[in-house]
């Protein structure tokens, strides 16, 4: 499987999720699943036949919100089965909205409120150091998130002990829960924050997988800072409706035009090689029909 | 009692690597003999509750036995969901050590005193939660919170504390420890004010009230059985904490005695009447204010008996 291939199904799982389960944060999903697909496809050193190799690389979704698209990845990767990824936000299910490692192979942390992850890779990161352990450590964060001070303090002590094995991903789509981030808290000049921090700073489209690539292998072999990729990204990208409209931090795609619509459009960027996992358009039919039926059940 | 943990911990960590301590730029003069002699196993956090404890968690889930140390409110409340969220449900082997559990830093304001975190410590879920009474429990709780695995809080007091018991030979979380057999009235003590209490016994002997007496120096899992015994053995439980009489020990001990069917005994709980001291003083100062010393827990306990 290539990146872009992982990405559009991260995409296709993604709008597929939150259709079924109602559920929240489709645009944060569609702004960070390039990101995702590269690192767990092309960079990040994990096994599904071994999810707790003392080896692997630790990722940490330190944007929760955006769960479904590592639960998308691990999936297709071969963590759990993909038929499970139905389940998210259900009743018993253990795919919550926010990402949460309890029982799931492959989820390094459970995440949820902001401002957390950093610091625990950090923490990571530093006990690699301390044992000369060779593996990475990356942490994707939100911008919105670095509203968070403890973001902060994570990065102050990333610098202070050269935690060169750590790399911050910033998903950097501009936007968050009400508005614009700059229009919210101002970031700019954001990275020249991360740069006054000390820290390795990497400024790439979010979205070009080989720029993507390009800037892991450069964070790795960084000998004294942390890196931070900002990974300038467009919340909702994919779907032409959802795309910079804050509307899709927290609107599921509805039954009818807008997920026909959303489904239509991804299928137009389908890459070669893939096919929908959800089948033909007749089949969405089938899946809501049956849905209905099993409601009727319960 | 701090620098018997820094002792305990230096012992055990020269045994185990793994160990580390993180502060939170605290512990000036106290830590400096772990630092010295294990200069690779200390890491000063700097003034940042919130990444400390995450951080913390972090290094934990790389196999290592993390404790994290600061004073009065700082390593609990001021990153409560760092402890909830990294800590606890990662099950993470962190340790969370509080000197200055109560009225120790009296004279510094409100922002010093330590009053509420045992209750706030005990809600959350995968914490266990240690309030040793002198130095012997201070250096078994210490011991013990290394030996579990999981995420632990330990409240301390400060420095000068006495050394009550001679030794303990089964220290155990979740055990109660009975001091001693007594009549009627039993007291249970948690924490740095079992000297408070060990005072309040003598004076009660002399006026011919001889109450039993437990330290509780493990709040959460709490007792069940202890409580259950003298809950039939007494007819007055009496818990006594440095601490707001909601949510803390006392009603841990309530909770116990409350589901019990049948005749019981009934519950004095002694502690800070759920408010915040806006008065300076010393520890032994704000103690007898806010009736927690042993004057005043002699008069409470004799109140209820002239009733």
């Amino acid at each position: 499987m290539t990146s872009e291939q992982l990405a559009w199904k991260i995409r296709r799982h993604g709008i597929e999720m939150t259709h079924l389960s109602q559920g929240s944060h489709i645009g944060a999903v569609l702004s960070v699943a390039d990101i995702i697909a590269v690192l767990y496809n092309d960079i990040a050193n994990v096994d599904p036949a071994d999810p707790k190799m003392p080896d692997r690389d630790r990722i940490i979704l330190s944007k929760g919100h955006a769960g479904a698209a590592i639960y998308a990845a691990l999936a297709e990767k071969g963590f759990f089965k993909v038929e499970e990824l139905k389940t998210h936000y259900a009743d018993g299910s253990r795919l919550s909205g926010h990402v949460s490692h309890k029982g799931i192979p492959g989820v390094e942390f459970s995440t949820g409120s902001l401002g957390h992850g950093l610091s625990v890779g950090a923490g990571m990161a530093y006990g690699a150091k301390k044992d000369n352990k060779q593996h990475k450590v990356f942490v994707i964060c939100g911008d919105g998130e670095c509203d968070e001070g403890a973001v902060w303090e994570a990065a102050l002590v990333a610098n202070h002990y050269k935690l060169n094995n750590l790399v911050a991903v910033i998903d950097h789509n501009k936007m968050q829960s009400l508005d614009f981030c700059e229009n919210t808290i101002t970031l700019s000049p954001f990275a020249d924050k991360w740069r006054a921090f000390g820290w390795n700073v990497i400024d790439i489209d979010g979205h070009d997988h080989d720029a993507l690539r390009d800037a892991f292998i450069k964070a790795k072999e960084s000998i004294d800072k942390p890196t931070v990729i900002i990974a300038n990204t467009t919340k909702g990208k994919g779907i032409s409706f959802m795309e910079n409209d804050i509307l899709w931090h927290y609107r599921f795609p509805h039954e009818g035009e807008e997920y026909n619509s959303a489904v239509a459009e991804l299928r137009a960027q389908m890459p070669e090689g893939i096919t929908d996992m959800y089948g033909a358009e007749e089949s969405f039919k089938e899946v809501a029909a049956t849905k209905e039926v099993e409601e009727q059940k319960l | 009692m701090r620098d018997t943990f820094v002792r305990t911990l230096i012992d055990i960590a020269k045994d185990d690597k793994n160990v580390h301590l993180i502060t939170g730029d605290l512990g000036f003069g106290v830590l400096k003999p772990f630092w010295e002699q294990l200069p690779d196993q200390f890491t000063n956090a700097g003034i940042a509750e919130q990444n400390m404890t995450s951080f913390a968690a972090g290094l934990a889930l790389q196999g290592k036995a993390v404790f994290t140390y600061s004073i009065g409110n700082f390593p609990t409340l001021r990153c409560l969901e760092q402890i909830r969220n990294d800590c606890a449900y990662h099950n993470a082997n962190v340790k969370i050590v509080c000197v200055g559990g109560g009225f120790v830093y009296g004279s510094l304001g409100m922002s010093h005193h330590a009053t509420e975190d045992l209750a706030i410590m005990r809600a959350l879920p995968d914490v266990t939660v240690l309030a040793p009474g002198d130095l012997v429990e201070a250096e078994c709780a210490t011991r013990a919170i290394y030996q579990h695995q999981g995420t632990c809080y330990l409240r301390l007091g400060r420095g000068g504390e006495k050394r009550i018991h001679e030794k303990i030979d089964d220290f155990q979380i979740g055990k109660a420890i009975k001091i001693k057999n007594g009549e009627k009235v039993v007291i249970f003590s948690t924490g740095a004010i079992f000297d408070e209490v060990v005072d309040a016994i003598q004076s009660m002997e002399e006026h011919s009230i001889n109450p039993a007496l437990y330290t509780f120096p493990i709040v959460k899992p709490i007792d069940r059985a202890a409580i259950e015994e003298c809950a039939e053995q007494y007819e007055l439980i009496v818990t006594v904490e440095e601490h707001n009489i909601i949510g803390g020990f006392g009603s841990a001990v309530s909770e116990v005695l409350a589901e019990l069917p049948g005749p019981r005994a009934r519950i004095l709980k002694i502690g800070l009447d759920d408010r915040y001291s806006s008065i300076v003083g010393s520890q032994k100062y704000l103690r007898d204010v806010y009736g927690m010393s042993a004057e005043k827990i002699v008069k409470r306990i004799q109140g209820i008996f002239c009733e």
